[in-house]
């Protein structure tokens, strides 16, 4: 199976351009910086857009909140309803740290505007625990010591709980697909899983 | 099993509660009054000069207050003591692995020349970061850009480019330019690095005669890309003014050892200084460069003392590709002599290093070194070329070098062992290195680095034995349907300590034992687990114990950088040290108060017992308030002499507190600390379509005496997962003709998922549990021997199910293999660094 060798392929396309752009250029810098940018925190005194007073469920509470028309739920929930526990990792939908739930069902909130979300029950990760006693899920990761630096914790915590909700008694696999939406970059995955599952069997047993 | 009562038993850090409810506070989560946003203007090119910018119109707008340029920075005035220090203080084995002098224009936050695409060039403060946008926008920049090169290759090349305008490669920690011959480039046109002379360089043993007595040899170039560090949470950062002190709050992996380096970067003396990071998100080696990590915390800080606002800093996760980190791509070529047995005669190393625009970073010399240590050549060359790039700075990353030794020659053993009839297990472990063992290069005495200890062939044995090897290697080439498996073994190894730090523990009269740890909380927990062995040496339950960690206010002794696997073995150590001495102090204090010598006490649950007589005794309480009445160095304030001005300065604050154990780890060591992990492999590869599952992993890891077997497992998987990434999907790609990034962003240069590692079923993680004789718990770290072991295994893996020589580059992707396959042939971008 082992093949020749060639290498076919001279690097022969180098004419340089670098020099040939070297004639000097004035750059603003409209359009590039933000190019691929992060959703901005804004207010509405000196943007220029109506912030709309609206009420919230976030966590079992009417919340009434000025909301930009353009703003996201991330946003929201970090910047004007104090909850720092839905976290920012890529602000698009890639890493899935700013997961909560929605009507029960695991969404990442910086792809939602908050008025697309006015009348639904939202629940971030301080509202999982009850009365100071920690949700199964929670403890489970306690018991197991999962998750590393835990910036992803609330993220996958949240995506855990709205799998469960809909799969009840998920194989390891199953229960890996139901959470691949959301990135440790510690690799802590085995840990998490094992503590997913556990979680699980918490749920089951019917604690909380 | 461990002789402990804590140490080597799992527990739950006392973090975990914070972290699961949501209420841990990274530094996006910090507020203040007034609180301003700052954004930054990141440079469009890859190398050009600024030569006049126009604020005039943002300015004027309303919510806009204040800017700042890099010609406002302090200039530290000489970065090099501060990148020497912490040289001199680590690990001195691995001296290559940390910043030396740069004597072009050192790295600041801001820059009136940026060297990559995405340098920050000035920033804005303002009430929001929708002005601070608009802001940006009516700001003209004047750029006249400059000579670039964002491949070190091209670089080399007769007539290519240099990305500093000093010179193109660091020959001796100087900017000089190095260009090869036509006939050196006509072997990198035939798909070879040409082995010629290399400014860097060191050489063991008759390299000649190794090849001649060799049965079987391979040369081979290979390709390593560069990866950014890409922590889940960005280098964001937020600063206030208080009473002429700079309040910062930030993200990174040390407290102790970045707080004094952000005070050159503010300008300001070290007292100044308040920094909190109680949790960081991640860091990897990214957050630990005084670069990117202490200079660019200047900014927000610079900006409010600016305004006399608050300022926050949010990095988004292009921003970080820019400002954050990164691995060093290598290209190396690699010829290897083997003799019949497997025994490795002759190793012969020519690398070139994607450096980057700044420092000088040592991936390539640690590739070589780790490869000495791992593989124990009979006889070694290395040569080595350290070339700029207009691309974003380097630093450490997880075992920076040893990653790229391991993914690039593990494959060539293999290979040689499937030449020779040799079991993959068995080729290891004729090559590995055991205690005392040396290995790289001479020093200026003329010695090589000795092994503490090393028990890799136990774990290579044992792994076998946990991963069932006998049994998986009959798997080897076995197909069902289009799916063909592989299965691949893999020995790293890293550096694993340091020494020399301080311990600071107190016993307050509440009677609670206050443990002061100046590394960080990234999330490996040696913050904690290294305080459990207070608790033993005290023999006091833990619930009693109190660790502080990640804020300067909270008097922190002189630590470790949480890099380089150190703090596992550093503070291991110097607790034990500071719980011996806190402990003599018990029993002096009983004596003092009860009667008799301090030789008829013991110390045991938070009290300090007469031996013969147990109702004879203080409680912890007592002896605090007992420490506080007889002052002197019962209470701290009479210090040992030999603790650092830092830790002198936190326990003087603290004189008087209660009863306080302080001490330098003063245990010495003769040689050098490295961990090892062997890992093993088996993936399955679709060969029609080139999709591959990595369907099972185990390792086990040689780390001493374990402190907590969980979080061990934790980073002997993390890191493999990360290794997976690099094999499977991180990789950066540039448009050559502008030298700007295409890959930023998760979905473009992709860390593993969840699906793309075994988990179905657990991994399995050992440990051989044997310790270090040449440290008193006995414990190693592992941080980063882990990353090599995961890569290489899978990696060894695909090349067991598809066949050898197929795969010379990293990553491993699905087209890769596909027309490699099909055209019976490695196919693949040459030796150009960007695809």
């Amino acid at each position: 199976m082992r093949g020749e060798r060639t290498f076919e392929r001279p690097i022969s396309r180098r004419a340089f351009i670098q020099a040939v752009i070297a004639g000097g250029a004035t750059a603003s810098a409209t359009s590039y910086v933000f190019r691929g940018s992060s959703t901005l925190v804004g207010q509405s005194a000196t943007s220029g857009r109506v912030e709309r007073l609206i009420t919230l469920q976030v966590n079992g509470q009417q919340r009434r909140v000025d909301v930009l028309p353009h703003e996201t739920l991330a946003i929201t929930l970090r910047y004007r309803l104090g909850l720092t526990g839905t976290k920012l990792g890529c602000d698009r939908a890639e890493c899935g740290a700013c997961t909560v739930l929605i009507a029960g069902l695991p969404h990442y909130s910086c792809s939602i505007l908050t008025h697309s979300v006015r009348s639904r029950a939202i629940m971030t990760i301080e509202g999982l625990a009850r009365d100071q006693e920690l949700h199964p899920i929670q403890r489970a990761i306690v018991e197991e010591q999962a998750f590393q630096c835990a910036f992803c914790l609330p993220g996958f915590v949240m995506s855990a709980v709205g799998y469960l909700n809909t799969h009840p008694s998920p194989t390891r696999g199953e229960l890996a697909h139901g959470i691949s939406g959301n990135l440790c970059r510690c690799g802590d995955y085995n840990k998490i899983l094992n503590a997913m599952m556990r979680g699980a069997e918490h749920l089951h047993n019917g604690s909380i | 099993m461990s002789d402990h009562k804590f140490v080597g038993h799992d527990y739950a850090t006392p973090d975990l509660i914070a972290k699961v409810t949501g209420r841990a506070k990274y530094a996006e989560d910090m507020r203040a009054d007034g609180m301003l946003f700052c954004k930054l203007l990141l440079s469009p090119m890859p190398h050009a000069r600024v030569r006049h910018i126009d604020a005039s119109q943002a300015l004027r707008i309303p919510g806009v207050h204040a800017i700042l340029t890099a010609d406002e920075l302090p200039v530290p005035p000489n970065i090099t003591p501060l990148l020497r220090g912490d040289r001199l203080v680590g690990e001195h084995g691995r001296e290559s692995t940390a910043v030396t002098a740069d004597v072009g224009r050192p790295e600041l936050g801001l820059t009136n020349e940026p060297m990559y695409e995405g340098e920050p060039i000035l920033a804005v403060a303002a009430v929001d970061e929708v002005t601070a946008a608009n802001a940006i926008e009516r700001i003209i920049v004047d750029l006249e850009p400059l000579p670039f090169c964002v491949d070190p290759l091209e670089s080399l090349r007769p007539d290519g480019p240099n990305a500093r305008l000093e010179g193109n490669v660091n020959i001796k920690e100087r900017i000089e330019t190095l260009k090869w011959t036509r006939e050196d480039w006509s072997e990198v046109q035939a798909g070879r690095l040409p082995f010629r002379d290399a400014p860097d360089g060191w050489a063991y043993g008759d390299l000649e005669a190794g090849f001649r007595h060799a049965a079987f040899v391979l040369d081979e170039t290979l390709v390593h890309q560069s990866t950014s560090h890409a922590p889940l949470e960005p280098r964001t950062s937020m600063a206030y003014w208080q009473n002429e002190k700079v309040y910062i709050h930030g993200s990174t992996q040390s407290i102790v050892k970045i707080a004094q380096s952000i005070a050159l970067f503010v300008g300001v003396d070290a007292s100044q200084v308040v920094y909190i990071s109680e949790y960081c998100g991640g860091g990897f080696g990214g957050k630990n460069a005084p670069g990117s990590s202490t200079a660019c915390m200047a900014i927000p800080a610079l900006l409010a003392k600016k305004t006399g606002r608050p300022v926050m800093m949010r990095i988004g996760l292009e921003e970080e590709h820019s400002i954050g980190r990164a691995r060093a791509g290598l290209h190396m070529r690699a010829r290897v002599g083997f003799r019949k047995d497997g025994r490795i005669t002759a190793m012969d190393l020519f690398i070139v290093q994607d450096n980057g625009p700044y420092d000088r970073w040592g991936d390539a010399a640690s590739c070589a070194s780790t490869a000495s240590c791992c593989y124990t050549p009979l006889s070694m060359r290395y040569r080595g070329t350290v070339v700029y790039t207009n691309t974003p700075p380097r630093a450490s990353q997880r075992a920076p070098g040893g990653l790229q030794s391991m993914m690039m020659i593990e494959p060539l053993i293999t290979r040689a062992a499937r030449e020779l009839r040799i079991d993959q297990v068995d080729i290891h472990k004729i090559n590995a290195p055991i205690t005392g063992t040396e290995y790289g290069a001479r020093n200026a005495q003329g010695n090589r680095a000795r092994l503490t200890s090393a028990f890799a062939k136990e774990a290579l044995d044992q792994g076998a034995s946990l991963f069932g090897w006998s049994d998986r290697k009959t798997h080897s080439g076995r197909r069902r349907g289009s799916k063909v498996r592989g299965v691949g073994v893999a020995l790293s190894s890293w550096s694993a300590g340091d020494i020399g730090y301080d311990g600071l523990v107190i016993i307050r009269p509440d009677g609670k034992v206050y443990i002061h740890q100046g590394i960080g909380n990234l999330g490996t927990g040696s913050v904690f687990d290294t305080a459990r062995i207070v608790a033993d040496v005290l023999d006091t339950p833990w619930e009693t114990c109190n660790v502080l960690w990640g804020d300067t206010r909270k008097h922190l002794p002189w630590s470790a950088r949480q890099g380089g696997s150190r703090t596992t073995h550093a503070h291991s150590r110097c607790n034990y040290a500071a719980a011996l001495d806190l402990k003599r102090k018990l029993t002096e204090i009983a004596a003092k108060t009860l009667g008799g010598t301090s030789h008829d006490y013991e110390v045991a649950n938070e009290r300090v017992f007469h031996k013969n007589d147990r109702a004879h005794y203080l409680t912890f309480a007592v002896a605090a308030s007992m420490a506080q009445k007889f002052g002197g160095e019962y209470d701290g304030h009479v210090l040992p002499a030999d603790i650092h001005p830092v830790t002198k300065e936190s326990a003087t604050a603290l004189a008087g507190f209660g009863v306080m154990g302080i001490a330098r780890d003063n245990y010495g060591r003769s040689g050098n600390t490295q961990s090892f992990v062997a890992g093993f492999a088996e993936v399955e590869v679709d060969v029609e379509t080139g999709a591959y599952e990595v369907i099972d992993y185990a390792a086990v890891a040689d780390v001493g005496t374990v402190l907590h077997p969980r979080n061990l497992a934790g980073q002997v998987h993390g890191g493999a997962v990360q290794g997976i990434g690099h094999v499977r999907s991180q990789n950066w790609a540039y448009d050559q003709q502008y030298g700007v990034a295409l890959a930023k962003r998760f979905i473009t240069t992709k860390p593993p998922t969840i699906l793309d590692v075994p988990f179905a079923a657990q991994m399995q993680c050992g440990t051989v549990d044997t310790p270090d004789p040449q440290t008193p718990v006995g414990a190693k770290g592992v941080g980063e021997s882990s990353i090599g072991a995961g890569a290489a295994a899978v990696r060894n893996a695909l090349e067991d199910a598809l066949g050898y020589g197929y795969l010379r580059r990293t990553p491993v992707t699905l087209d890769n293999i596909l027309n490699s396959l099909e055209a019976g042939t490695p196919v693949d971008a040459g030796l150009t660094t960007r695809r």
